[in-house]
């Protein structure tokens, strides 16, 4: 953690080799600030992960908490008690001095969409001090009723499969379902309707709005081999040219990623229930196990701080050890 | 031999008791020359089906088994065929296929995951 970005040449704060120390540090506590298409890093003192990543940014005019993949009734060996982790992420959330305005959870909150699955995750969810918390489905809390019962706990007053739009002090965000209607051989899907819907969202809003997107499966191709895309996100994503800072969050991969491309800033969060391999460093996507002691550095939590007048997002990702 | 044809004797009285009650050709029944019910299996291991392809005759009853430590959904490519409930691991499903033709499916979550059977 001592180390820094030594070579510098174009005064921007990072080269290759800064850059890819960023990457090893991702999952220790790393602060990413992104002005501008321009990354820049300040690692995180592991002492202080409970107390000063928790805080709100000084200067921040708000924050929110990414929560997501909390998969409520997974019990296999890569973590044989998800409820526990999605406590200790909660405790977290409520061990802050400075609460979040509220929390996004991306979705997979459930394992199978088991009532009983919901059940639990609701009530753990309850004690996260937050006014609310918004979501939108993964493909695990769509299993069954055609996302009927998803709808009913936690997408009322939402449109089509679960989709929405809220503005929070001066930013617009926007909730997307790419999880349902997937077409064999495909990605994850936005689909016709929800197109549509999109453009006649931000038809109205000025250019200048930051907008904040959130999505289950990533909205850019992070390794299509595995599925981690989404077939029409380019359309999808067409549609937020125009505006000066566009930042989209996902879940899904359980690890950190990102990407900058022009004024849209891509982020995946952490999951709070077990970790995914790297991509294509594994037979499958499916979940990594290791070992018990070393379960909670590879889960977390995104905090997410938004500096008005900035393009992008300042995010810290908190795991829970 | 005469515990044999006894067996056969005991048989052919519970495929006449079965034909009696229910009035049907008794078609689970087996009777000497008869081949067994044909089956078929596809595992599914780190998000693939396997085999898979494959190649059965028709009246064949396929049994899928999930291996993952994630659920999967078996869906025919027209989604109306056949399509399984999420099956957890070592959940199985099975469809019988009486039709002969070619048969694409995948699974309605991963849909990378894609595979095919034909029926002759």
């Amino acid at each position: 953690m001592a180390d820094f970005i030594r070579d510098n040449n174009n005064k921007d704060g990072i080269d290759r080799r800064g850059f890819l120390q960023c990457m090893a540090w991702a999952g220790t506590g790393v602060l990413y600030t992104l002005h501008g298409g321009i990354l820049k890093s300040l690692p995180l003192a592991q002492g202080a992960a409970g107390g000063m990543q928790m805080e709100k940014m000084k200067g921040a005019d708000f924050s929110f908490i990414q929560i997501s993949d909390s998969h409520i009734g997974f019990n296999k060996e890569a973590n044989p008690d998800v409820t526990a982790t999605l406590q200790i992420a909660v405790d977290r959330i409520n061990s802050a001095a400075a609460p979040p305005d509220f929390l996004l959870h991306t979705g997979d909150i459930s394992q199978l969409s088991k009532p009983s699955e919901f059940d639990t995750a609701e009530q753990v969810l309850k004690s996260a001090k937050a006014s609310r918390i918004f979501y939108v489905p993964g493909e695990h809390d769509v299993l069954t009723d055609d996302g009927k019962q998803y709808l009913d706990r936690f997408g009322k007053d939402t449109k089509g499969k679960g989709w929405y739009s809220f503005d929070h002090k001066g930013a617009h965000f926007i909730g997307l379902v790419n999880v349902v209607d997937l077409k064999a051989g495909g990605l994850g899907s936005v689909g016709s309707d929800q197109l549509k819907w999109l453009q006649d969202d931000v038809r109205n809003l000025k250019s200048s709005t930051p907008v904040i997107v959130f999505a289950h499966i990533p909205l850019w191709a992070v390794y299509p081999e595995w599925g981690w895309g989404t077939d029409d996100s380019e359309q999808a994503l067409g549609y937020l040219k125009r505006f000066g800072s566009v930042s989209v969050l996902n879940g899904h991969i359980h690890q950190i990623m990102q990407k900058v491309e022009g004024n849209v800033t891509f982020h995946t969060a952490l999951s709070t229930a077990f970790p995914q391999p790297a991509p294509g460093t594994a037979p499958s996507p499916g979940p990594m196990k290791v070992p018990a002691d070393h379960l909670r550095s590879v889960l977390g939590i995104s905090h997410v701080n938004y500096i008005q007048g900035h393009h992008s997002l300042a995010i810290v990702d908190s795991p829970l050890a | 031999m005469k515990r044999i044809k006894w067996i056969f004797g005991l048989a052919a009285m519970v495929v006449t008791a079965f034909a009696c009650t229910t009035g049907t050709k008794p078609s689970l029944a087996m009777s000497p020359g008869d081949k067994p019910a044909s089956g078929a299996t596809v595992k599914i291991d780190n998000f693939s089906f396997g085999p898979a392809n494959i190649t059965i005759p028709a009246g064949t009853t396929v049994t899928w088994t999930n291996n993952d430590d994630v659920p999967h959904v078996v869906t025919s490519d027209d989604n109306k065929m056949f399509k399984s409930k999420a099956l957890d691991t070592e959940d199985r499903f099975s469809f019988t296929f009486t039709k002969p033709g070619t048969y694409n499916y995948y699974c309605a979550i991963h849909p990378k995951m894609t595979a095919k059977i034909v029926v002759q």
